[in-house]
């Protein structure tokens, strides 16, 4: 039960990723690699609280899998990220190349050091 | 006019029920592979490793050969939806990158195998994208000679 409900909260977490890349990308962010940026530090923070959850009580591990591999996992992408960093590189423009590609690792990195840190402290 | 057309592409039916079977189709394959090579707080997550690699190199093949193939856009349209933004963005995963690091820090204490394992996904994930648009290049040349 807890597969399938894993699986769907990806699709969902998919369909969000979608919707909020596009949406994104009309309001705020129309060009660049920003807009799976904001995704991936956004789902990184999640799943970085969901993961101290987990560490910390027994109670936390279907919400882990469910929400943190389900829907964390299908929000937010590696393989877009990639590919939007090395067309930058392609088009020789290597300071954005660097910012989206480190600066968002680093950027998702923090994010869940934060969500873990935040549920880790209370 | 139906309000169907009306609609942004991204609210589209047809759309989002694309994207929502390859985002399920892209998760399942992940958590299996996951669950079939496990790993624990303190060790490096090669199956997602591979997951993500793997991942990258097939979008930038999917996008590429896309880009190199004529013919009808309404069907690349679907074709991408399904595979590449369903399909390898649910299969690959960002959030879970960024929490093994985490975990590899905060659980395991293990400070410099955390930034290799982050710093080396995301350079290797640019090699293995780069490949897959090699491929489709060369593959899109060959075919049409």
């Amino acid at each position: 039960m807890i597969l399938v409900l894993t699986f769907l909260a990806g699709a969902v977490g998919a369909v969000a990723r979608f919707v909020a890349d596009a949406e994104l990308r009309r309001r705020l962010l129309p060009n660049g690699p920003w807009a799976t940026v904001v995704i991936n530090v956004s789902g990184s923070l999640v799943l970085g609280a969901l993961a101290a959850w987990a560490h910390r009580s027994a109670s936390g591990e279907s919400a882990l899998a469910i929400l943190g591999t389900g829907f964390c996992g299908g929000y937010t992408t590696f393989s877009t990220a990639s590919y939007e960093t090395m067309r930058l590189i392609e088009q020789r423009r290597y300071t954005v190349a660097a910012l989206s590609g480190a600066g968002g690792l680093v950027l998702a990195v923090a994010a869940s050091l934060l969500g873990w840190a935040a549920v880790a402290a209370s | 006019m139906s309000t169907e057309s009306a609609r942004p592409p991204h609210l589209r039916a047809t759309a989002l029920a694309l994207v929502l079977v390859g985002g399920f189709c892209g998760t399942a394959a992940r958590d299996l592979l996951q669950k079939a090579f496990p790993h624990n707080a303190t060790g490096v997550p090669w199956a997602t490793f591979g997951i993500n690699l793997a991942g990258a190199f097939a979008l930038g093949v999917l996008l590429e050969g896309l880009a190199r193939t004529g013919g009808d856009p309404g069907r690349r349209r679907r074709l991408r939806l399904l595979a590449g933004t369903g399909f390898c963005g649910a299969f690959t995963t960002y959030s879970s990158l960024a929490t093994d690091t985490v975990q590899l820090w905060e659980v395991g204490h293990r400070t410099t195998a955390g930034i290799a394992y982050a710093a080396g996904t995301v350079l290797a994930g640019l090699v293995c994208t780069w490949l897959g648009l090699m491929v489709a290049s060369r593959t899109a040349r060959g075919g049409a000679r």
